[in-house]
Protein backbone atom coordinates (compact mmCIF):
# COMPACT_ATOMS: atom_id res chain seq x y z
CA UNK A 1 0.00 0.00 0.00
CA UNK A 2 2.83 2.45 0.90
CA UNK A 3 3.91 2.08 -3.18
CA UNK A 4 0.31 3.58 -4.20
CA UNK A 5 0.16 6.84 -5.86
CA UNK A 6 -0.62 9.39 -2.76
CA UNK A 7 -3.37 11.53 -4.81
CA UNK A 8 -5.28 8.09 -5.06
CA UNK A 9 -5.22 7.29 -1.31
CA UNK A 10 -5.85 11.00 -0.39
CA UNK A 11 -8.88 10.77 -2.62
CA UNK A 12 -10.10 7.57 -1.42
CA UNK A 13 -9.86 8.60 1.99
CA UNK A 14 -11.62 11.91 1.75
CA UNK A 15 -14.40 10.51 0.13
CA UNK A 16 -14.60 7.49 2.40
CA UNK A 17 -15.25 10.18 4.93
CA UNK A 18 -17.45 12.13 3.12
CA UNK A 19 -20.00 9.00 2.34
CA UNK A 20 -19.66 8.55 5.87
CA UNK A 21 -20.16 11.16 7.53
CA UNK A 22 -23.46 11.34 4.34
CA UNK A 23 -25.07 8.52 6.25
CA UNK A 24 -28.12 9.17 7.87
CA UNK A 25 -27.94 8.94 11.32
CA UNK A 26 -30.83 5.71 11.79
CA UNK A 27 -29.04 3.98 9.08
CA UNK A 28 -26.53 1.52 10.59
CA UNK A 29 -26.03 -1.34 7.82
CA UNK A 30 -24.65 1.04 5.15
CA UNK A 31 -22.12 1.90 8.58
CA UNK A 32 -21.34 -1.46 9.27
CA UNK A 33 -20.51 -2.14 5.36
CA UNK A 34 -18.32 0.75 5.28
CA UNK A 35 -15.69 -1.07 7.81
CA UNK A 36 -14.24 -2.99 5.29
CA UNK A 37 -12.31 -0.40 3.84
CA UNK A 38 -10.30 -0.11 7.27
CA UNK A 39 -10.29 -3.73 8.02
CA UNK A 40 -8.57 -4.60 4.48
CA UNK A 41 -6.31 -1.08 5.13
CA UNK A 42 -5.48 -2.13 8.30
CA UNK A 43 -4.72 -6.16 7.30
CA UNK A 44 -3.13 -5.90 3.99
CA UNK A 45 -1.19 -2.35 5.33
CA UNK A 46 -0.34 -4.21 8.34
CA UNK A 47 -0.85 -0.95 10.73
CA UNK A 48 -1.40 -1.43 14.50
CA UNK A 49 -4.98 -0.61 15.54
CA UNK A 50 -4.12 0.27 19.19
CA UNK A 51 -2.45 3.48 17.72
CA UNK A 52 -5.11 4.02 15.31
CA UNK A 53 -7.55 4.01 18.44
CA UNK A 54 -5.22 6.29 20.63
CA UNK A 55 -5.43 8.87 18.12
CA UNK A 56 -9.27 8.99 19.40
CA UNK A 57 -8.39 10.38 22.23
CA UNK A 58 -8.41 14.26 21.01
CA UNK A 59 -12.16 14.14 19.74
CA UNK A 60 -13.92 11.77 21.58
CA UNK A 61 -14.78 14.64 24.56
CA UNK A 62 -16.40 16.62 22.22
CA UNK A 63 -17.99 13.85 20.16
CA UNK A 64 -19.13 12.36 23.43
CA UNK A 65 -20.35 15.35 24.62
CA UNK A 66 -22.74 16.06 21.49
CA UNK A 67 -23.88 12.22 21.20
CA UNK A 68 -24.08 11.23 24.79
CA UNK A 69 -27.42 13.26 25.48
CA UNK A 70 -29.38 12.12 22.42
CA UNK A 71 -30.84 8.52 23.83
CA UNK A 72 -32.53 11.16 26.51
CA UNK A 73 -34.15 13.23 24.12
CA UNK A 74 -34.94 10.92 21.08
CA UNK A 75 -37.52 7.88 22.97
CA UNK A 76 -38.85 6.41 19.78
CA UNK A 77 -38.06 2.94 18.96
CA UNK A 78 -36.73 2.55 15.61
CA UNK A 79 -35.53 -0.98 15.71
CA UNK A 80 -36.65 -3.98 17.90
CA UNK A 81 -33.79 -6.70 18.37
CA UNK A 82 -35.58 -9.58 19.73
CA UNK A 83 -38.04 -8.04 22.02
CA UNK A 84 -36.27 -5.41 22.93
CA UNK A 85 -36.67 -1.91 21.26
CA UNK A 86 -33.74 0.19 20.55
CA UNK A 87 -34.61 4.23 20.42
CA UNK A 88 -33.78 6.62 17.52
CA UNK A 89 -31.68 8.45 20.35
CA UNK A 90 -29.59 5.24 21.05
CA UNK A 91 -28.73 4.56 17.55
CA UNK A 92 -27.91 7.85 16.83
CA UNK A 93 -25.05 7.89 19.73
CA UNK A 94 -24.25 4.77 18.42
CA UNK A 95 -23.64 5.83 14.24
CA UNK A 96 -22.06 9.07 15.80
CA UNK A 97 -19.50 7.01 17.74
CA UNK A 98 -18.89 4.54 14.65
CA UNK A 99 -18.89 7.91 12.47
CA UNK A 100 -15.78 9.23 14.29
CA UNK A 101 -14.34 6.66 15.18
CA UNK A 102 -13.98 5.70 11.46
CA UNK A 103 -13.07 9.34 10.19
CA UNK A 104 -10.46 8.93 12.69
CA UNK A 105 -8.98 5.46 11.09
CA UNK A 106 -9.41 6.36 7.55
CA UNK A 107 -7.09 9.55 8.14
CA UNK A 108 -4.57 7.30 10.03
CA UNK A 109 -4.37 5.17 7.26
CA UNK A 110 -3.60 7.43 4.70
CA UNK A 111 -0.87 9.05 7.32
CA UNK A 112 0.55 5.49 8.15
CA UNK A 113 1.14 4.61 4.90
CA UNK A 114 1.88 7.82 3.25
CA UNK A 115 4.70 10.44 3.86
CA UNK A 116 4.14 14.22 4.37
CA UNK A 117 5.88 14.72 1.72
CA UNK A 118 3.98 12.41 -0.44
CA UNK A 119 0.71 13.96 0.61
CA UNK A 120 2.55 17.65 -0.16
CA UNK A 121 3.03 16.21 -3.75
CA UNK A 122 -0.57 15.03 -4.28
CA UNK A 123 -1.69 18.55 -2.77
CA UNK A 124 0.36 19.87 -5.61
CA UNK A 125 -0.97 17.73 -8.18
CA UNK A 126 -4.74 19.13 -7.28
CA UNK A 127 -3.02 22.95 -7.54
CA UNK A 128 -3.57 23.57 -3.91
CA UNK A 129 -1.17 27.22 -4.10
CA UNK A 130 2.43 26.45 -3.52
CA UNK A 131 2.49 28.80 -0.58
CA UNK A 132 0.03 26.77 1.47
CA UNK A 133 2.03 23.31 0.50
CA UNK A 134 5.68 25.54 1.31
CA UNK A 135 3.78 26.54 4.60
CA UNK A 136 2.84 22.78 5.48
CA UNK A 137 6.56 21.30 4.57
CA UNK A 138 8.11 23.74 6.59
CA UNK A 139 5.74 23.47 9.61
CA UNK A 140 7.17 19.53 9.82
CA UNK A 141 10.55 20.20 8.96
CA UNK A 142 10.65 23.11 12.06
CA UNK A 143 9.19 20.96 14.81
CA UNK A 144 12.97 19.06 14.87
CA UNK A 145 14.44 22.42 15.07
CA UNK A 146 11.99 24.23 17.74
CA UNK A 147 12.24 20.82 20.07
CA UNK A 148 15.74 21.16 19.85
CA UNK A 149 15.80 25.04 20.95
CA UNK A 150 13.36 24.00 23.60
CA UNK A 151 16.05 21.59 24.55
CA UNK A 152 18.83 23.87 24.89
CA UNK A 153 16.62 26.97 27.00
CA UNK A 154 15.17 24.32 29.52
CA UNK A 155 19.09 22.81 29.91
CA UNK A 156 20.37 26.00 30.55
CA UNK A 157 17.34 27.36 32.83
CA UNK A 158 17.99 24.57 34.97
CA UNK A 159 21.70 24.90 35.03
CA UNK A 160 21.03 28.45 36.56
CA UNK A 161 18.41 27.40 38.86
CA UNK A 162 19.71 24.00 40.47
CA UNK A 163 17.02 23.48 42.79
CA UNK A 164 13.65 24.83 41.15
CA UNK A 165 10.98 22.90 40.54
CA UNK A 166 9.67 23.68 37.20
CA UNK A 167 10.05 27.11 35.63
CA UNK A 168 8.96 30.29 37.78
CA UNK A 169 5.57 32.03 36.50
CA UNK A 170 7.62 35.26 36.25
CA UNK A 171 9.96 33.17 33.46
CA UNK A 172 7.10 32.09 31.15
CA UNK A 173 6.49 34.62 28.58
CA UNK A 174 10.43 35.82 28.19
CA UNK A 175 11.46 32.01 28.16
CA UNK A 176 8.72 31.49 25.71
CA UNK A 177 9.26 34.64 23.48
CA UNK A 178 13.02 33.42 23.83
CA UNK A 179 12.44 30.61 22.58
CA UNK A 180 10.31 31.81 19.48
CA UNK A 181 12.86 34.27 18.27
CA UNK A 182 15.66 31.95 18.19
CA UNK A 183 13.52 29.25 16.80
CA UNK A 184 13.11 32.30 14.33
CA UNK A 185 16.89 33.14 13.76
CA UNK A 186 17.74 29.21 13.09
CA UNK A 187 14.46 28.96 11.04
CA UNK A 188 15.81 31.44 8.51
CA UNK A 189 19.30 29.93 8.48
CA UNK A 190 17.90 26.50 7.78
CA UNK A 191 15.60 28.43 5.05
CA UNK A 192 18.41 30.24 3.11
CA UNK A 193 20.37 27.20 2.98
CA UNK A 194 17.58 25.51 1.56
CA UNK A 195 17.18 28.10 -0.84
CA UNK A 196 21.21 28.36 -1.82
CA UNK A 197 20.41 24.42 -2.47
CA UNK A 198 17.66 25.18 -5.44
CA UNK A 199 14.64 24.81 -3.53
CA UNK A 200 11.60 26.48 -4.66
CA UNK A 201 8.68 25.14 -3.28
CA UNK A 202 8.53 22.71 -6.34
CA UNK A 203 8.82 19.04 -6.26
CA UNK A 204 11.36 18.84 -8.99
CA UNK A 205 12.78 15.42 -8.07
CA UNK A 206 11.30 11.88 -9.81
CA UNK A 207 8.07 12.14 -11.56
CA UNK A 208 5.88 9.58 -9.57
CA UNK A 209 4.92 7.18 -12.65
CA UNK A 210 1.65 5.53 -12.65
CA UNK A 211 0.64 2.46 -13.03
CA UNK A 212 -2.01 -0.02 -13.08
CA UNK A 213 -2.59 0.03 -9.69
CA UNK A 214 -2.47 3.64 -9.02
CA UNK A 215 -5.98 3.45 -10.81
CA UNK A 216 -7.33 0.58 -9.96
CA UNK A 217 -7.28 1.06 -6.30
CA UNK A 218 -9.03 4.63 -5.98
CA UNK A 219 -11.58 3.45 -8.64
CA UNK A 220 -12.82 0.13 -7.20
CA UNK A 221 -13.08 1.87 -3.71
CA UNK A 222 -15.08 4.48 -5.14
CA UNK A 223 -17.23 2.23 -6.40
CA UNK A 224 -17.52 -0.27 -3.19
CA UNK A 225 -18.16 3.03 -1.23
CA UNK A 226 -21.44 3.96 -3.77
CA UNK A 227 -22.63 0.78 -3.80
CA UNK A 228 -22.73 0.73 0.12
CA UNK A 229 -23.72 4.23 0.24
CA UNK A 230 -27.13 3.60 -2.23
CA UNK A 231 -27.25 0.68 -0.11
CA UNK A 232 -27.95 -1.08 -3.95
CA UNK A 233 -26.94 -3.85 -1.89
CA UNK A 234 -28.51 -4.99 1.09
CA UNK B 1 -12.13 23.88 19.22
CA UNK B 2 -11.29 21.33 16.64
CA UNK B 3 -14.72 20.03 15.29
CA UNK B 4 -14.36 16.04 14.37
CA UNK B 5 -15.46 14.56 11.20
CA UNK B 6 -18.35 13.08 12.51
CA UNK B 7 -20.02 16.20 14.02
CA UNK B 8 -20.86 17.55 10.47
CA UNK B 9 -22.77 16.58 7.58
CA UNK B 10 -21.19 17.23 3.76
CA UNK B 11 -23.62 19.83 3.21
CA UNK B 12 -22.10 21.87 5.65
CA UNK B 13 -18.74 20.55 5.35
CA UNK B 14 -19.03 21.63 1.77
CA UNK B 15 -20.33 24.98 2.30
CA UNK B 16 -17.34 25.79 4.89
CA UNK B 17 -14.49 24.71 2.72
CA UNK B 18 -16.16 27.06 0.04
CA UNK B 19 -15.51 29.65 2.12
CA UNK B 20 -12.43 28.90 3.80
CA UNK B 21 -11.41 28.12 0.09
CA UNK B 22 -12.22 31.62 -1.34
CA UNK B 23 -10.78 33.33 1.93
CA UNK B 24 -7.31 31.11 1.34
CA UNK B 25 -7.52 32.16 -1.96
CA UNK B 26 -7.71 35.53 -1.56
CA UNK B 27 -4.72 35.43 1.12
CA UNK B 28 -2.54 33.45 -1.65
CA UNK B 29 -3.21 36.51 -3.60
CA UNK B 30 -2.32 39.17 -1.01
CA UNK B 31 0.72 37.35 0.36
CA UNK B 32 1.79 36.67 -3.19
CA UNK B 33 1.31 40.77 -4.00
CA UNK B 34 3.64 41.13 -0.76
CA UNK B 35 6.33 39.39 -2.45
CA UNK B 36 8.15 38.80 1.18
CA UNK B 37 10.22 35.64 0.95
CA UNK B 38 11.49 36.67 4.51
CA UNK B 39 8.29 36.12 5.45
CA UNK B 40 8.39 32.49 4.56
CA UNK B 41 10.38 30.88 6.74
CA UNK B 42 8.48 33.05 9.85
CA UNK B 43 4.92 31.22 8.71
CA UNK B 44 6.72 28.34 8.75
CA UNK B 45 8.24 28.46 12.27
CA UNK B 46 5.41 30.47 13.85
CA UNK B 47 3.32 27.67 12.74
CA UNK B 48 5.12 24.92 14.48
CA UNK B 49 4.92 27.39 17.23
CA UNK B 50 1.30 27.39 17.06
CA UNK B 51 1.34 23.65 16.64
CA UNK B 52 3.08 23.39 19.91
CA UNK B 53 0.99 26.05 21.48
CA UNK B 54 -2.58 23.93 20.78
CA UNK B 55 -0.63 20.60 22.38
CA UNK B 56 -0.65 22.20 25.38
CA UNK B 57 -3.90 21.23 27.40
CA UNK B 58 -4.35 23.56 30.14
CA UNK B 59 -7.23 22.74 32.85
CA UNK B 60 -9.93 25.20 33.12
CA UNK B 61 -10.55 26.27 37.12
CA UNK B 62 -13.83 25.01 38.55
CA UNK B 63 -14.88 23.15 35.38
CA UNK B 64 -13.08 19.93 35.48
CA UNK B 65 -12.78 20.38 31.53
CA UNK B 66 -9.22 21.35 29.66
CA UNK B 67 -8.65 23.56 26.73
CA UNK B 68 -5.81 24.50 23.92
CA UNK B 69 -4.48 27.43 22.82
CA UNK B 70 -5.82 28.66 19.69
CA UNK B 71 -2.78 30.96 18.49
CA UNK B 72 -4.89 33.21 16.25
CA UNK B 73 -3.82 36.37 17.34
CA UNK B 74 -0.48 35.30 18.17
CA UNK B 75 -0.44 34.46 13.97
CA UNK B 76 -2.36 37.85 13.73
CA UNK B 77 0.47 39.80 15.12
CA UNK B 78 3.65 38.74 13.97
CA UNK B 79 2.15 37.72 10.64
CA UNK B 80 -0.90 40.03 9.74
CA UNK B 81 -4.01 38.55 8.87
CA UNK B 82 -3.08 36.96 4.71
CA UNK B 83 0.07 35.04 5.84
CA UNK B 84 -1.70 34.22 9.42
CA UNK B 85 -4.58 32.58 7.67
CA UNK B 86 -2.19 30.62 5.61
CA UNK B 87 0.01 29.71 8.17
CA UNK B 88 -3.22 28.65 10.31
CA UNK B 89 -4.63 25.91 7.51
CA UNK B 90 -1.20 24.56 7.27
CA UNK B 91 -1.30 23.89 11.30
CA UNK B 92 -4.60 22.70 11.10
CA UNK B 93 -4.30 19.92 8.13
CA UNK B 94 -1.03 18.98 10.04
CA UNK B 95 -2.96 18.38 13.17
CA UNK B 96 -5.74 16.44 11.58
CA UNK B 97 -3.36 14.23 9.53
CA UNK B 98 -0.72 13.81 12.28
CA UNK B 99 -2.71 13.49 15.54
CA UNK B 100 -6.17 13.13 14.46
CA UNK B 101 -7.58 16.34 16.02
CA UNK B 102 -10.12 17.83 13.66
CA UNK B 103 -10.60 15.75 10.78
CA UNK B 104 -9.95 15.90 6.76
CA UNK B 105 -13.77 16.49 5.81
CA UNK B 106 -14.40 19.17 8.88
CA UNK B 107 -11.16 21.37 7.37
CA UNK B 108 -13.11 23.62 6.21
CA UNK B 109 -15.11 24.07 9.46
CA UNK B 110 -12.12 24.37 11.52
CA UNK B 111 -10.01 26.84 9.26
CA UNK B 112 -12.93 28.96 9.41
CA UNK B 113 -13.96 29.23 13.26
CA UNK B 114 -10.30 29.50 14.32
CA UNK B 115 -8.08 30.91 11.19
CA UNK B 116 -11.05 33.08 10.31
CA UNK B 117 -12.08 34.59 13.39
CA UNK B 118 -8.30 34.75 14.85
CA UNK B 119 -7.02 36.02 11.49
CA UNK B 120 -9.49 38.41 9.94
CA UNK B 121 -10.98 39.92 12.64
CA UNK B 122 -8.58 39.62 15.04
CA UNK B 123 -6.04 40.81 12.75
CA UNK B 124 -7.90 43.75 10.70
CA UNK B 125 -10.42 44.84 13.44
CA UNK B 126 -8.23 44.28 16.77
CA UNK B 127 -4.74 44.71 17.01
CA UNK B 128 -4.38 46.99 13.80
CA UNK B 129 -6.46 49.55 15.20
CA UNK B 130 -5.19 49.25 18.52
CA UNK B 131 -1.92 49.39 17.33
CA UNK B 132 -2.19 52.22 14.65
CA UNK B 133 -0.34 55.30 16.92
CA UNK B 134 2.45 52.18 18.07
CA UNK B 135 2.44 49.81 20.76
CA UNK B 136 3.18 49.96 24.31
CA UNK B 137 3.10 47.15 26.84
CA UNK B 138 -0.39 47.74 28.12
CA UNK B 139 -1.96 48.23 24.37
CA UNK B 140 -0.50 44.64 23.63
CA UNK B 141 -2.31 43.06 26.57
CA UNK B 142 -5.51 44.24 25.90
CA UNK B 143 -4.89 44.01 22.53
CA UNK B 144 -4.56 40.11 23.31
CA UNK B 145 -7.03 39.36 25.61
CA UNK B 146 -9.67 41.55 24.28
CA UNK B 147 -8.90 39.97 20.68
CA UNK B 148 -8.59 35.94 22.21
CA UNK B 149 -11.78 36.23 24.15
CA UNK B 150 -13.54 37.89 21.13
CA UNK B 151 -12.75 35.75 18.53
CA UNK B 152 -12.61 32.43 20.65
CA UNK B 153 -16.11 33.51 21.64
CA UNK B 154 -16.65 33.38 17.23
CA UNK B 155 -15.73 29.94 17.24
CA UNK B 156 -17.13 28.54 19.72
CA UNK B 157 -20.50 29.99 18.39
CA UNK B 158 -19.43 28.68 14.70
CA UNK B 159 -18.86 25.09 16.54
CA UNK B 160 -22.42 25.55 18.07
CA UNK B 161 -24.26 26.70 14.74
CA UNK B 162 -22.49 24.25 12.73
CA UNK B 163 -23.17 21.22 14.67
CA UNK B 164 -26.92 22.59 14.81
CA UNK B 165 -27.45 22.87 11.56
CA UNK B 166 -25.86 19.66 10.30
CA UNK B 167 -28.15 17.84 13.47
CA UNK B 168 -26.17 15.50 14.71
CA UNK B 169 -27.09 16.13 18.30
CA UNK B 170 -30.91 16.36 19.93
CA UNK B 171 -29.08 18.55 22.66
CA UNK B 172 -31.28 21.79 22.28
CA UNK B 173 -29.21 25.05 20.71
CA UNK B 174 -29.59 26.65 24.16
CA UNK B 175 -27.70 23.88 26.38
CA UNK B 176 -25.07 23.58 23.69
CA UNK B 177 -24.54 27.43 23.40
CA UNK B 178 -24.42 27.92 27.17
CA UNK B 179 -21.72 25.10 27.82
CA UNK B 180 -19.55 26.30 24.74
CA UNK B 181 -19.74 30.14 25.19
CA UNK B 182 -18.80 29.91 28.86
CA UNK B 183 -15.92 27.44 28.64
CA UNK B 184 -14.04 29.11 25.89
CA UNK B 185 -14.79 32.22 27.74
CA UNK B 186 -11.91 31.08 30.09
CA UNK B 187 -9.87 29.66 27.46
CA UNK B 188 -10.11 32.79 25.59
CA UNK B 189 -9.16 35.00 28.81
CA UNK B 190 -6.22 32.40 29.54
CA UNK B 191 -4.67 32.30 26.06
CA UNK B 192 -5.00 36.25 25.79
CA UNK B 193 -2.55 36.19 28.83
CA UNK B 194 0.09 33.83 27.23
CA UNK B 195 -0.40 35.35 24.01
CA UNK B 196 0.35 38.93 25.96
CA UNK B 197 3.43 37.30 27.80
CA UNK B 198 4.91 36.49 24.61
CA UNK B 199 4.10 39.38 22.14
CA UNK B 200 5.04 41.54 25.08
CA UNK B 201 8.39 39.83 25.28
CA UNK B 202 9.00 40.45 21.07
CA UNK B 203 8.01 43.67 21.42
CA UNK B 204 11.02 44.62 23.87
CA UNK B 205 13.36 42.24 22.25
CA UNK B 206 12.58 42.88 18.45
CA UNK B 207 9.72 45.71 17.90
CA UNK B 208 9.77 45.13 14.29
CA UNK B 209 8.38 41.80 14.17
CA UNK B 210 5.30 42.87 15.44
CA UNK B 211 2.87 43.35 12.01
CA UNK B 212 0.83 46.26 11.57
CA UNK B 213 2.37 48.37 14.60
CA UNK B 214 2.19 52.47 13.79
CA UNK B 215 0.76 51.92 10.72
CA UNK B 216 -1.68 54.51 11.08
CA UNK B 217 0.80 57.06 11.82
CA UNK B 218 3.13 56.32 9.15
CA UNK B 219 1.49 55.26 5.97
CA UNK B 220 -2.52 55.49 5.87
CA UNK B 221 -4.19 53.46 4.23
CA UNK B 222 -1.18 51.35 2.88
CA UNK B 223 -2.85 48.13 3.04
CA UNK B 224 -6.06 50.06 4.21
CA UNK B 225 -9.42 50.81 3.71
CA UNK B 226 -10.55 47.83 1.39
CA UNK B 227 -9.28 44.51 3.34
CA UNK B 228 -11.18 45.96 6.31
CA UNK B 229 -14.36 47.04 4.16
CA UNK B 230 -14.22 43.30 3.14
CA UNK B 231 -13.83 41.96 6.22
CA UNK B 232 -16.67 44.21 7.48
CA UNK B 233 -18.71 43.00 4.82
CA UNK B 234 -18.09 39.35 5.48
CA UNK B 235 -18.91 39.56 9.02
CA UNK B 236 -21.96 41.51 8.18
CA UNK B 237 -23.23 38.53 6.28
CA UNK B 238 -22.18 35.82 8.68
CA UNK B 239 -24.26 37.50 11.07
CA UNK B 240 -27.19 37.75 8.43
CA UNK B 241 -26.39 34.02 8.43
CA UNK B 242 -26.84 33.80 11.74
CA UNK B 243 -30.29 36.15 12.20
CA UNK B 244 -31.71 34.03 8.95
CA UNK B 245 -30.84 31.25 11.05
CA UNK B 246 -32.88 32.71 14.40
CA UNK B 247 -35.23 33.56 11.16
CA UNK B 248 -35.60 29.87 10.11
CA UNK B 249 -36.82 29.14 13.36
CA UNK B 250 -40.01 30.80 12.91
CA UNK B 251 -41.73 28.75 11.01
CA UNK B 252 -41.57 26.52 14.24
CA UNK B 253 -43.44 28.88 16.07
CA UNK B 254 -45.49 29.23 12.88
CA UNK B 255 -46.37 25.54 13.44
CA UNK B 256 -46.53 26.07 17.00
CA UNK B 257 -49.00 28.44 16.82
CA UNK B 258 -51.02 26.38 13.89
CA UNK B 259 -50.95 23.11 16.45
CA UNK B 260 -52.96 25.87 18.80
CA UNK B 261 -55.30 27.13 16.14
CA UNK B 262 -55.94 24.43 13.54
CA UNK B 263 -55.01 21.31 15.83
CA UNK B 264 -52.27 20.35 13.14
CA UNK B 265 -48.68 21.37 12.22
CA UNK B 266 -49.44 20.59 8.57
CA UNK B 267 -51.70 21.49 6.03
CA UNK B 268 -52.95 19.09 3.83
CA UNK B 269 -51.58 20.16 0.14
CA UNK B 270 -53.54 19.00 -2.50
CA UNK B 271 -54.79 20.52 -6.17
CA UNK B 272 -53.45 20.22 -9.52
CA UNK B 273 -50.88 22.06 -9.13
CA UNK B 274 -49.23 20.40 -6.10
CA UNK B 275 -49.75 17.27 -8.10
CA UNK B 276 -47.63 18.28 -10.87
CA UNK B 277 -45.06 19.42 -8.55
CA UNK B 278 -44.86 16.65 -6.96
CA UNK B 279 -44.49 14.55 -9.95
CA UNK B 280 -41.80 16.77 -11.59
CA UNK B 281 -39.96 15.99 -8.32
CA UNK B 282 -40.04 12.57 -8.06
CA UNK B 283 -39.18 12.19 -12.16
CA UNK B 284 -35.95 14.79 -11.52
CA UNK B 285 -35.04 13.53 -8.41
CA UNK B 286 -31.13 10.85 -8.50
CA UNK B 287 -32.78 7.94 -7.64
CA UNK B 288 -35.91 8.39 -5.83
CA UNK B 289 -35.51 5.05 -4.27
CA UNK B 290 -32.22 4.99 -3.03
CA UNK B 291 -32.34 8.82 -1.81
CA UNK B 292 -35.04 8.56 0.17
CA UNK B 293 -34.76 5.47 1.59
CA UNK B 294 -31.61 6.11 4.19
CA UNK B 295 -34.12 8.88 5.88
CA UNK B 296 -36.73 6.64 6.66
CA UNK B 297 -34.31 3.33 7.09
CA UNK B 298 -35.05 3.90 11.07
CA UNK B 299 -37.64 1.70 10.28
CA UNK B 300 -36.52 -0.21 7.02
CA UNK B 301 -33.70 -0.97 9.20
CA UNK B 302 -33.84 -4.26 10.60
CA UNK B 303 -32.00 -6.95 12.81
CA UNK B 304 -31.03 -9.68 9.92
CA UNK B 305 -29.63 -6.59 7.56
CA UNK B 306 -27.15 -6.06 10.59
CA UNK B 307 -26.26 -9.27 11.14
CA UNK B 308 -26.15 -9.64 7.26
CA UNK B 309 -23.99 -6.33 7.10
CA UNK B 310 -21.62 -8.11 10.15
CA UNK B 311 -21.28 -11.35 8.21
CA UNK B 312 -19.52 -9.26 5.13
CA UNK B 313 -17.58 -7.36 7.10
CA UNK B 314 -16.20 -10.88 8.53
CA UNK B 315 -15.88 -12.41 5.51
CA UNK B 316 -13.49 -9.36 4.49
CA UNK B 317 -11.56 -9.69 7.41
CA UNK B 318 -11.23 -13.76 6.61
CA UNK B 319 -10.56 -12.52 2.92
CA UNK B 320 -7.70 -10.33 4.02
CA UNK B 321 -6.29 -13.18 6.16
CA UNK B 322 -5.79 -15.33 4.02
CA UNK B 323 -4.17 -12.73 1.12
CA UNK B 324 -1.66 -11.96 3.80
CA UNK B 325 -1.10 -15.65 4.75
CA UNK B 326 -0.56 -16.12 0.68
CA UNK B 327 1.62 -13.23 0.59
CA UNK B 328 4.04 -14.02 3.22
CA UNK B 329 4.22 -17.41 2.03
CA UNK B 330 5.14 -16.38 -1.47
CA UNK B 331 7.81 -13.66 -0.18
CA UNK B 332 9.32 -16.70 2.16
CA UNK B 333 9.41 -18.53 -1.13
CA UNK B 334 11.05 -16.05 -2.79
CA UNK B 335 13.83 -15.64 -0.15
CA UNK B 336 14.64 -19.15 -0.19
Amino acid sequence: MNNLHPLGKLLTCVLYIFLVASIDKYDIIPLILMSVYLVFAFLIGELSLKEGLYRMRLILPLVLFVGIFNPFFDKDIVLYVGNIGISGGVMSMITLFIKGLYSVLSAYILIATTSIDDICYALRVVKVPKIIVIVIMLIYRYFDVMALEAHRIMTAYSLRAPSQKGIHYKAWGALVGQWLLRSMDRAEMVYESMLLRGFNGEFSFKKKALKLQDFIYPIAWACIFVIIKLRIIM
Amino acid sequence: MHMADALVVPAVAGTMYILSTATAGLSVKKVREENDPKKIPVMGVMGAFVFATQMLNFTIPGTGSSGHLCGGMMLSAMLGPYAGFLTMIGVLLVQCLLFADGGLMALGCNVWNMAFYGCFVGALLIWRPIMKKGATRGKIIAASIIGCVLTLQMGALSVSLETLISGITELPFSVFVATMQPIHLAIGFVEGLITAAVLVFVNEARPELLWGVGEGSTSEGKLGFKPTIAVLAVAAAICGGIVSLFASAFPDGLEWSMEKVAGTAELEAAGGAYDAASGIQEATSLLPDYAFKGSESALGTSFSGIVGALVVVLVTVGACYAFRFFRKKSESANVA
